[in-house]
């Protein structure tokens, strides 16, 4: 092989990695993106059905429940405005309380329950997860009513 | 008083920075010696400020100075002593002086090992380390100082976070920085060969160890993260494609190139170009790392701080770092020229292979960590890009690259035949398959991915047996001994290493087959089996450490009826924040793991209860630590002894070859 037929070669080999790993990236994307939806617009319908998504919130005072089992939990997840009840079957994260924010990735049943197959509360207790509190400020912001005042984080140090 | 003796040092420390990086390279660049010696004394002299100023913060946390705003913060008078010292890296500002000791603990090394390099390269390097330090200095100094005084002064510590109350806390992050900031040598090494136009076989033998010895420390790094999360997040997951998971293992991905490619720049003058830009990628994605977890831009443990300044700060300093490189590259690169020529079917040509597979999934990570992050700053909706993404992108790129990992180190430099290739793997390829499918089918429980995780680990071990073989007949020595001792141990290095992938991957392939899960209720005396073992609960007592109080639950494992082990994980409450903590108690082995960690107390003293079981899982940090072993294999080699020692490297070449005579 001449060098200038080399050459070709190794960018014709380079080209193919890109484009096998874009198109492996791009697939993946479509299957594996879950997007973000307050408990507004999950109680008007605006998500996508039989897809998993999360919803985040706040899980709300006095809506945590245990079944028989001790395991398969019920609770409300609230922005303020929307309430949606969640179930889940297993272990809640440490951080998990009434009250606090949540984020929990599942799939809608028919009935309106969300059916959450992760429940995420990574965040100490003077900390929101994002989404949840990105949920209440919308709700917020669209004028909705207000039934008390809640924890939103801001940037301090002791966010740890 | 000592605070502030800390806060001044650090001043001191950045004007010395500047000196070191404007006064050598100028030096070097108009060949003025007495300014290009400024270099070394001014490297030591900040290396001394800096340790003198971590003294001073490791002084006001072991005295519980909580007049000092990030001690009150991050300690508590009821803390040990090991974990009080642990917090200084504990969160945002006192990491940051770990990373500037550690960059300068670096700086100061090059300065002891650098005697052989010529004095205009060791002044560019020198240099080009001090701008990189002046940009953390700076960034300490100006918006987040360790040494900030709380008045009045706090009565009582927030404690640290009780996740980072663990051994593995302790050494994980000064391990992952050395790694990290071990990435800057190398970068500063090809900075400075592009300042001087002078990028040949040499300069690869250089950088080379210091390269190797970073990623080293890297590969401890992350290993002893995914431990951690292992064992102390509760949930038994050792890898959750977490974006500061990812922060860390993007460097490692283009460290791990740059490792391969610098093999070709110094056997074979190749690769040059590509080589230079590793290392400034490298290096970059390592700033970017600390951008990722350091500026509140993701949330969780590791982010401490959500002070806009500061992320603003950050990302200017990488926009400078890595577009003024990559201007530099852009504008000196093509002087450095190309190499040697190669047929597409070489060592050199798999190591490109390679190469461009490790890039291109470092790439697919980066984009699947930075995606959500765009889309939520242009307010296009909030997204996350989950564990399945990475896994279904990475495993098809990384396949290839590790099936190339067996042929590499058998192909001819410059030109190989594959025909010859494929009759000497035969065996290797034929007993790989084989053991592949069977192994799975006997242990009941066959799926396709299960048998390509097999495939790629046998596969690593038999080619790399096979070249063992062939390498023995190829050595001088009269006895089986004598060969096995005269094979170089940079060649062990990288077998021992490219073992660590088969180990890790055989740990990897063997907890996703077989692991077991259960969530379970469990009342005293209960019992519940997983795997071959049965669990039997003996319920609760409580139990007072030094900063918390805790439920230590009591399992009794057996199997078959003999009693294995005794496991007793907590539930703890931190009393300084009251924050609930699950401490998972597990019983390491060879071959499988048990796991288990409490949920919830029910009534009656019942317990929700999660376990595990968990085959090879320990295999997963063996094979990194076996891969970290094999870097240091790779530098004691006798060729970079020899260069420690010389004075001038054209001397040695032929001491060496006359070495070799007389033996």
């Amino acid at each position: 092989m001449k060098p200038r037929h080399k050459r070709f070669a190794f960018i014709g080999l380079g080209l193919v990695v890109v484009v096998v790993a874009t198109w492996l990236v791009m697939n993946a994307l479509k299957s594996n993106l879950s997007l973000f939806h307050t408990p507004t617009e999950v109680a008007n319908g605006e998500v996508p059905k039989g897809r998993p998504f999360r919803i985040g919130g706040m899980v709300e005072d006095g809506s945590l429940k245990r079944e028989g089992d001790g395991l398969t939990v019920h609770f409300v997840v609230t922005d303020t405005a929307k309430r949606v009840p969640v179930t889940y079957k297993g272990i809640l994260p440490d951080l998990f309380k009434e009250g606090k924010g949540a984020v929990a990735q599942g799939q809608l049943a028919p009935d309106g329950t969300f059916v959450a197959s992760e429940v995420l509360a990574k965040h100490d207790e003077n900390y929101m997860p994002p989404e949840a509190a990105a949920a209440m400020a919308k709700a917020k912001a669209s004028g909705a009513q207000q039934s008390k005042s809640l924890v939103v984080p801001e940037g301090r140090k002791d966010s740890l | 008083m000592i605070p502030e003796i800390g806060h001044f040092a650090l001043i001191l420390a950045l004007c010395v920075a500047v000196v070191q990086g404007i006064l050598p390279i100028y030096g070097a660049a108009v060949g003025n010696s007495a300014l290009m010696a400024v270099a070394k004394p001014a490297a030591r002299g900040q290396f001394l400020l800096v340790l003198t100023a971590f003294g001073c913060l490791a002084y006001a946390f072991a005295e519980k100075d909580f007049s000092v705003l990030y001690v009150a913060a991050t300690s508590n008078s009821q803390l040990p002593l090991h974990y009080r010292l642990a917090a200084i890296w504990g969160a945002h500002e006192g990491s940051l002086l770990l990373w500037t000791l550690i960059l300068t603990i670096w700086m100061f090394a090059v300065t002891l090992f650098s005697t052989h390099l010529p004095e205009s390269t060791r002044s560019r390097i020198l240099g080009v380390m001090g701008l990189v330090s002046i940009g953390f200095l700076l960034f300490m100094l100006t918006v987040s100082n360790p040494f900030e005084r709380l008045i009045p002064a706090a009565a009582e510590g927030r404690d640290l976070n009780p996740l980072l109350q663990d051994p593995g806390m302790v050494i994980h992050p000064p391990m992952l920085y050395m790694g990290y900031v071990g990435f800057s040598v190398a970068f500063a090494f090809a900075i400075a060969a592009l300042l001087g136009g002078n990028l040949d076989a040499a300069w690869a033998r250089w950088s080379r160890p210091w390269t190797t010895v970073a990623w080293c420390f890297l590969t401890v790094g992350i290993a002893m993260g995914s431990g951690w999360a292992y064992y102390e997040l509760g949930w038994g997951g050792w890898w959750f494609w977490d974006p500061v998971e990812n922060a860390s293992f993007m460097p490692w991905l283009a460290g791990t190139a740059l490792v391969h490619s610098l093999a070709v720049t110094d056997k074979r003058g190749g690769f040059k170009v590509w080589t230079v830009l590793l290392a400034i990628m490298a290096f970059s994605l390592s700033l970017l790392g600390t951008f990722l977890v350091r500026s509140g831009v993701l949330t969780s443990v590791h982010a401490f701080a959500t002070d806009p300044k500061r992320g603003m700060f950050i990302l200017a300093f990488l926009a400078i770092v890595i577009g003024g490189s990559l201007a530099l590259y852009a504008w000196r690169a093509p002087r450095v020229g190309l190499g040697g020529s190669f047929a597409s079917v070489s060592r050199e040509g798999m190591l490109l292979a390679n190469n461009v597979l490790l890039v291109a999934a470092m790439g697919s990570v980066l984009l699947g960590t930075l995606y959500p992050l765009f889309l939520d700053a242009l307010d296009l909706g909030k997204i996350s890009v989950g564990p399945p993404y990475f896994d279904s992108v990475f495993v098809p790129l990384m396949a290839p690259a590790i099936f190339l990992m067996g042929i590499g180190p058998l192909a001819q430099w410059k030109k190989a035949s594959l025909p010859d290739l494929a009759k000497r793997l035969k065996w290797a390829f034929g007993v790989s398959v084989v053991t592949a499918i069977t192994l799975p089918i006997v242990m009941g429980n066959w799926t396709p991915l299960l048998s390509l995780g097999l495939l790629l680990a046998i596969w690593i071990l038999t080619t790399g047996l096979v070249s063992l073989r062939e390498r023995l007949t190829h050595v001088a020595g009269n006895n089986l001994m004598e060969r096995l001792a005269s094979v170089p141990r940079s060649y062990w290095g990288m077998q021992v290493a490219h073992c660590g992938i088969a180990v890790f991957i055989v740990g990897v392939t063997m907890v996703k087959g077989f692991e077991t899960e259960k969530d379970v209720r469990m009342n005293v005396g209960e019992t519940a089996t997983i795997g071959d073992y049965m669990f039997r609960f003996d319920g609760a007592q409580d139990v007072v450490g030094p900063n918390y109080t805790a439920a230590r639950g009591n399992f009794s494992v057996s199997r078959d009826g003999r009693e294995t082990t005794v496991l007793y994980p907590e539930k703890r409450r931190y009393t300084a924040q009251n924050q609930i903590m699950t401490e998972a108690a597990i019983d390491p082995g060879l071959l499988r793991d048990l796991y288990v960690s409490l949920g919830e107390p029910l009534d009656d003293g019942a317990w929700s209860v999660r376990l595990y079981h968990k085959p090879f899982v320990d295999w997963i940090w063996g094979g990194c630590f076996i891969m970290a072993l094999g870097g240091v294999l790779a530098i004691s080699d006798r060729r970079y002894r020899i260069a420690w020692r010389r004075e001038e490297p054209a001397v040695s070449a032929s001491t060496r070859a006359a070495r070799r005579k007389v033996a």
